[in-house]
């Protein structure tokens, strides 16, 4: 069985690879049992790990009788496959989008913006608060300087409230300069973390498979 | 009816988020766990809807006879197999030798690795078309996906040894250095603006001003 799943496994892969000759029939089936195979995936974990585990266990083994309301709202969810009642599929929508607004006022305030303002606020010369002036090294100093300027210019250019025009233009060039600067390094970062994915499939299809590479 | 009842529940739950932060103590922070719960309960019967979903466009393309109506038909029987196989074999459906475990690890794994393997590729044609040195910008991207790309290869180094150049400016140390600082700012500064946006975008769904996720009448 193992051996046939590598067979299978590199029909899969080389039929996704063959999309770069161009769109055929092998990569078309390829792709609907991707969308199939992922579709089913989420499916059954989730109803074992959702509905199973949480629900029907909490409910019968744990007497936790607060989970027939998720359920409730669960079902009312599915109502929207009756369009004559479909409307109240809104009401556990409603939840969903009251509770992540909710959540996210929070968590976002307090990791995405105290925090990296907290994180930018350091000194420029020292390496903490409690450290000597000029106790920083001059490589550690320069990278200081360039993220309180960069951070806080980024952040002017964001701000259309005001023209870019005289001193908070010339802000805003050194923000867009940051940021063209942060898009190409994460667009690097990105390529480089596809090449090893791809350097992965070929390790297998190279080794796993046709164990040319030991 | 239909609009008012589902933006009362937004706000009370979305209010009683945000003061659940502020009080932990019971009942906020008893609720706090049953409204997680509840959520992951709707979570998955949503992806009920999505899969009926799934099966009923593509059962209409084949009823249809819509163009490439065939791979209509694989998609619903990949889609019954792994589902079928994974209601059978119960709540240890994930344990290594199931067939759950087999499609997963020779169909699902390599097809979802080599479709985003696929994208270097496309990214690597999309680079080639965007990346001109047309101004100053541009070229700041440019230099900076160069830096980073050739720091993160061996490669890199060692053809910067070939002409003797000094440690602190090899590919991987300006790699390196661009990480660290200019790209910490850059990420800082979008990270800063995307969390006010999501901050007042929730704020506007929670008093009721954003109503466009309970769609149109």
């Amino acid at each position: 069985m193992q051996i046939f799943g590598l067979w299978v496994a590199a029909f899969f892969t080389l039929g996704i690879i063959s999309f770069l000759y161009k769109d055929n029939p092998w990569y078309k089936v390829c792709e609907s049992i991707f969308v199939g195979i992922s579709a089913g995936y989420w499916f059954v974990t989730l109803f074992w790990d959702n509905i199973y585990s949480l629900f029907y266990l909490g409910v019968a083994e744990r007497g936790n009788y607060s989970l027939y309301v998720g359920a409730v709202l669960g079902l009312m969810m599915l109502l929207r496959l009756i369009p004559q009642i479909g409307w109240i599929s809104r009401w556990p929508l409603a939840f969903v989008v009251g509770a992540t607004a909710g959540l996210y006022i929070i968590n976002y305030f307090a990791s995405n913006i105290m925090v990296q303002v907290e994180n930018t606020l350091t000194p420029l010369f020292a390496d903490a608060f409690n450290q000597p002036t000029f106790s920083a090294s001059v490589y550690n100093s320069i990278g200081n300087i360039v993220v309180a300027v960069g951070t806080f210019t980024g952040l002017v250019y964001f701000f259309f409230s005001k023209e870019h025009k005289g001193f908070m233009g010339g802000m805003a060039k050194i923000g867009i300069w940051t940021i063209m600067i942060t898009f190409g390094a994460s667009f690097g970062y990105t390529v480089m973390s596809r090449m090893s994915l791809l350097i992965g499939r070929m390790d297998f299809i190279f080794g796993d498979w046709l164990q040319l590479i030991k | 009816m239909r609009r008012e009842i589902p933006l009362i529940i937004t706000a009370v739950v979305g209010i009683f988020f945000v003061l659940q932060y502020f009080i932990p103590h019971p009942p906020f922070n008893q609720l706090n766990g049953w409204f997680s719960d509840w959520f992951s309960i709707i979570g998955a019967c949503a992806i009920w809807l999505g899969a009926l979903n799934l099966i009923r466009i593509s059962a209409d393309k084949i009823y249809r006879r819509r163009e490439d109506w065939g791979y209509a038909i694989i998609i619903i029987i990949s889609f019954l197999l792994i589902t079928i196989i994974g209601f059978w074999e119960g709540n240890a459906f994930r344990d290594s030798g199931t067939g759950f475990d087999w499609l997963y690890r020779f169909i699902y794994t390599p097809l979802s690795a080599t479709m985003f393997a696929l994208l270097a590729f496309f990214v690597a044609s999309a680079s080639y078309r965007a990346f001109r040195a047309r101004n100053l910008e541009a070229t700041l991207l440019l230099l900076a996906a160069f830096f980073v790309m050739l720091g993160r290869v061996p490669v890199g180094d060692a053809l910067a040894g070939i002409f003797h150049v000094p440690e602190s400016i090899l590919p991987s140390s300006i790699a390196t250095w661009i990480m660290n600082f200019i790209n910490t700012a850059g990420q800082r500064a979008i990270l800063i603006g995307i969390a006010l946006g999501i901050v007042s975008t929730s704020l506007r769904i929670i008093l009721g001003i954003e109503r466009s996720y309970l769609g149109g009448e």
